[in-house]
């Protein structure tokens, strides 16, 4: 029926029901009353949202470029706003990466989260409605209705559950990423009275004026920035990360920032392509200067989830500078850098919190010398650290070398540079790393990881590996899409 | 000449003669009661007759008819702007009932007054002509300026009352100037045969006819507490029963922007292009500072206050775009704006008490904790009013947008949205209060009743299907403002 859209084959609206199972779970939840249940069925609703998005991923052509499961409905007639969902190669990916993390997430509060269970159980799930509806979404309107829709309970994430802070963060947050998605909803606006629909995949690759797209990536490029954060736009994050609970933080860095950089990917590119390559050496600098700024930043912390939160300022620097390419090496570093981000940062933030749960301090000192103590925790705590400095044979590697090589390709001073912020990388997590396995002799009576924390850890530990030494069915997904954008830009700057 | 009245007509105005009937009855029925009887005939008046009401204003949709001479018309228009009325009327009543006792106000007065009040908004928003538009209007009004003062022994409503009184008879006399200034030079009441006339070709613009036309806006721009005419808005707010404040916010700021919108559009359209720089003006000014202002206040009823003040600053944006096929924006925005507008005040008014309004933001501090229900219920209003989605405010700052920008007016977008994002500060800023801070003094159970909880709760229905469901309600609105076209 339409050229961009394959209709869901299956009897059921798959997309929809991955999308709408958590708020699904919330109704449940919502006349529950005991913690323990609440939990539980919590626990349930998200594995049951993974059970569905696996069934996705096995049922998910990888030798299309059209967007697939698609759904359909008129929503407004009059300004032709249609329910319209679909996915590709990049959004199954990062659709997936969200169920994995939520259930993830709910175990992970098991115990640290004492007060107001119930709310803050649903909060997790109608983030996770909101965050999978944002991949999904093919419709502009409905995008910004997901979009808009994971303010509140991030928000609420940091404000309720937050640390001494919480006030000032969480205001910060709203504002900032308000203050950007204003922008998005004009530029959206614009796109459709030009095109008359708020359908994104006919939005693409059209020929607007130059004028026209030079406005638009300026609209588009402040909401996306402030989301990923990219440099100077970044200033919320250490406040927001900081003061947010475990789980806020792991939300953030795992998710919430990727709806930047898949603004830039999905929109940004293909809609305004022409903008796209005048703006690049602008979105480059700016990246670098992410990386680097991050990087000594992070050398400079004691506190070891403002580390973890300034690193992410440097990872994410890799991933715009990856796109900002425009070449096939480079977007698949930087879907892959997103994933990585995603599984390594959030679990950082994940031990970051187990030993703060422990020791009620995040100074890296008062946390030093853990590894006589705590054994299993360390090997995981190096695991995640060496992964975050892209070690061979951990995921990071992978995607740095792809973002690497699409960047010396593109301009050798942008790679020399890059280059230059995966030393001091190694540099500030080796030090952490350091301090935290050896920094201290003294005994203590801290308990190492139980069975619970265990089995939430592992399965994000095998991704590390199973990217690091094995990427190949990864790309095989995501390869025709990026190959698709690549080929359609190339013809576009010709 | 013998006039003749057709017998046919008077059905078409059942809706405003049951208004006035059962506002009689009301006032009647008062003589006849004991203090401290528990009697509800006088209660119930006012929602009977809306009802009532309500049920034969549907029957004239798609009646388009002009009756009277031509003084009173009926159509789509009108219709829609009845019914918002009557329903505003239904929820004040609802939210009125343990607070009128509460603050020990004369009921059948109240009552009575308010259905005078709605029957003036009827009249104002179904006449194309500038002396029935100009007797709704003071129907209106003076119910309104009593209404205003109705807290007896209350200093602040009866300066509130007062204020009100004196700057409205002032604007009042600005609208009628203008009228007479219109009338002057082109010899007609009716605005459609003025659209004729200025459309004929044999019409020259005159100073004197420009005059009348900027004295109009401003009469209308005071109703509708547009900078710089607002200046009675935060005080007469703040002053007044909360009731009514609710009332004011959204019943006259309803009909005020009807009229506004059928005389601006039917009448001095081909004029509306030169203008639009005034009424660009008007909307940035009106946004800016009513949001600004908002952000200082520590009193929860004078933060909404002002926060309608910038409501109001959106609609002009839509009135500045100055397309006639748009206009159903405004419908839809004023729709959105009232139930959102009556819940939060809703809310203030229930956690009052008698003697202590409690309406400072202090006393919503941990008020998550205590009475979770209604913090939720109030978030959801905050929310809405910031435009969040899926709320009804987001959907009515999005047309809004739309329609900016479709009428190139760009500037005037960016301006909205970075003020919707510093209204977002002040609305959190309650909400911030309610879930994270510490109660500073016990400020007791709240006062709910059966009727303060169905008007929160119909205003919290109809805020989400608004958001979630436009589609019903924007063709209603779009079909009510066909008249334009």
């Amino acid at each position: 029926m339409l050229p961009y859209l394959t209709m869901n084959p299956f009897g059921f609206p798959v997309l929809s029901t991955t999308i709408f199972m958590p708020l699904f779970g919330v109704l449940f939840i919502l006349f529950m009353s005991n913690e323990k249940a609440i939990k539980v069925a919590a626990m349930i609703t998200a594995l049951l949202t993974l059970a569905v998005s696996a069934f996705l991923f096995v049922n998910f052509d990888p030798t299309t470029t059209i967007f697939q499961f698609g759904e359909r409905i008129s929503w407004v007639s009059s300004f032709n706003i249609n329910y319209m969902l679909g996915i590709d190669g990049i959004s199954i990916m990062l659709i997936l990466l969200t169920t994995i993390i939520s259930p993830i997430a709910v175990l992970s509060s098991w115990k640290a989260i004492q007060t107001r269970v119930k709310e803050f159980m649903i909060s997790i799930l109608i983030m996770e409605t909101a965050m999978i509806g944002v991949f999904c979404s093919l419709d502009f309107i409905l995008f910004y209705f997901f979009w808009e829709a994971m303010l509140i309970p991030m928000y609420l994430l940091i404000a309720i559950w937050g640390g001494p802070n919480k006030d000032y963060a969480s205001l910060k947050f709203f504002i900032y990423t308000l203050f950007g998605s204003v922008f998005l909803l004009v530029a959206i606006i614009a796109i459709y009275l030009v095109n008359g629909t708020f359908s994104i995949p006919e939005a693409m690759f059209k020929d607007y004026t130059f004028q026209f797209q030079f406005w638009v990536f300026l609209a588009f490029g402040i909401a996306f920035a402030i989301k990923v954060p990219m440099f100077p736009f970044h200033t919320w994050l250490p406040a927001a990360h900081t003061e947010a609970p475990t789980v806020g933080s792991v939300f953030l860095a795992s998710i919430l920032l990727k709806m930047g950089t898949y603004g830039f990917m999905r929109f940004c590119l293909p809609i305004v392509p022409q903008a796209s390559f005048y703006f690049a050496p602008l979105m480059i600098v700016l990246s670098i200067i992410g990386i680097i700024y991050g990087g000594f930043v992070c050398l400079s912390q004691t506190d070891m989830k403002k580390l973890v939160a300034y690193s992410s300022v440097a990872h994410m620097g890799f991933v715009i500078l990856g796109i900002f390419t425009f070449s096939i090496y480079g977007f698949v570093g930087a879907l892959f850098q997103m994933l990585n981000h995603g599984i390594t940062t959030g679990g950082l933030f994940l031990l970051v919190g187990m030993v703060y749960e422990r020791t009620h301090s995040r100074q890296i000192y008062d946390n030093a010398g853990l590894g006589k103590i705590m054994p299993i925790y360390m090997f995981f705590f190096g695991l995640f650290a060496v992964s975050s400095f892209a070690f061979p044979g951990t995921n990071s590697f992978v995607g740095e070398l792809y973002v690497l090589i699409g960047a010396f390709a593109v301009n050798k001073t942008a790679g020399f540079f890059a280059v230059v912020g995966a030393v001091v990388a190694a540099a500030y997590m080796l030090k952490l790393l350091k301090q935290v396995a050896w920094g201290r002799e003294d005994k203590r009576d801290i308990k190492d990881m139980n069975l619970r924390e265990i089995i939430y850890m592992v399965p994000l530990a095998i991704f590390v590996l199973w990217v690091g030494l094995f990427p190949r069915p990864f790309v095989n997904v995501m390869e025709y899409t990026l190959v698709n954008l690549a080929t359609q830009l190339d013809k576009v700057s010709h | 000449m013998v006039v003749q009245i057709p017998e046919m007509d008077f059905g078409w105005i059942v809706p405003e003669i049951a208004m006035t009937v059962f506002a009689a009855v009301a006032l009647l029925l008062t003589l006849f009661r004991k203090k401290n009887s528990t009697w509800l005939f006088v209660e119930a008046m006012p929602l009977v007759g809306a009802i009532v009401a309500l049920y034969f204003t549907f029957q004239t949709w798609n009646g388009n008819i002009d009756i009277f001479n031509n003084l009173y018309t009926i159509d789509n228009f009108g219709v829609f702007f009845k019914g918002l009325s009557l329903v505003i009327l239904i929820l004040v009543t609802l939210l009125s009932y343990r607070y009128i006792d509460r603050e020990d106000m004369a009921r059948g007065e109240y009552y009575s007054l308010l259905m005078f009040g709605t029957l003036g908004m009827m009249i104002m928003v179904s006449s194309n002509n500038f002396i029935t538009i100009f007797i709704g209007l003071e129907v209106m009004s003076i119910s309104i300026y009593i209404l205003a003062g109705l807290m007896g022994g209350n200093a602040k409503s009866v300066e509130a009352s007062l204020k009100y009184f004196l700057l409205g008879a002032f604007a009042t006399a600005f609208l009628l100037y203008g009228i007479a200034l219109i009338y002057g030079t082109t010899g007609m009441l009716d605005i459609r045969e003025i659209a004729g006339y200025v459309n004929s070709g044999n019409f020259m613009v005159t100073p004197t006819f420009m005059a009348g036309l900027a004295l109009l806006i401003v009469g209308f721009g005071f109703k509708t507490a547009s900078v710089p005419f607002h200046m009675w808005t935060p005080d007469v707010y703040e002053g007044a029963p909360t009731s009514i404040t609710a009332y004011m916010a959204t019943g006259v700021k309803a009909a005020a922007f009807a009229a506004f919108l059928r005389v601006l559009f039917t009448a001095f359209h081909p004029f509306l292009s030169g203008w639009t720089y005034m009424l660009w003006i008007l909307a940035v000014a009106t946004m800016t500072l009513g949001n600004i202002t908002a952000l200082k206040q520590d009193d929860v009823k004078r933060m909404l206050a002002y926060s309608s003040i910038a409501h109001a600053g959106y609609i002009l944006i839509a009135l500045t775009v100055g397309d006639r096929t748009l206009s159903s924006t405004v419908l839809y925005y004023l729709l959105v704006y009232s139930f959102m507008t009556i819940g939060a005040f809703a809310v203030v008014i229930i956690l009052g008490r008698q003697g202590s309004p409690n309406t400072g933001i202090e006393s919503y501090a941990g008020l998550a904790g205590r009475h979770p229900v209604i913090a939720a219920v109030m978030a959801v209003f905050l929310f809405s009013m910031a435009g969040i989605p899926p709320l009804a405010g987001f959907m009515g700052k999005f047309y809004v947008l739309t329609d900016a920008i479709r009428g190139g007016y760009y500037w005037l977008a960016i301006i909205g949205v970075l003020n919707s994002v510093v209204a977002a500060y002040y609305y959190l800023r309650v909400v911030m209060y309610m879930y994270f801070k510490e109660p500073e003094a016990e400020i007791g159970a709240p006062d709910v009743s059966i009727g303060s909880t169905l008007a929160i709760a119909i205003s919290v229905v109809v805020v989400f299907y608004l958001g979630i469901f436009p589609r019903l309600f924007l063709m209603i609105a779009h079909t009510s403002s066909a008249i334009f076209m």
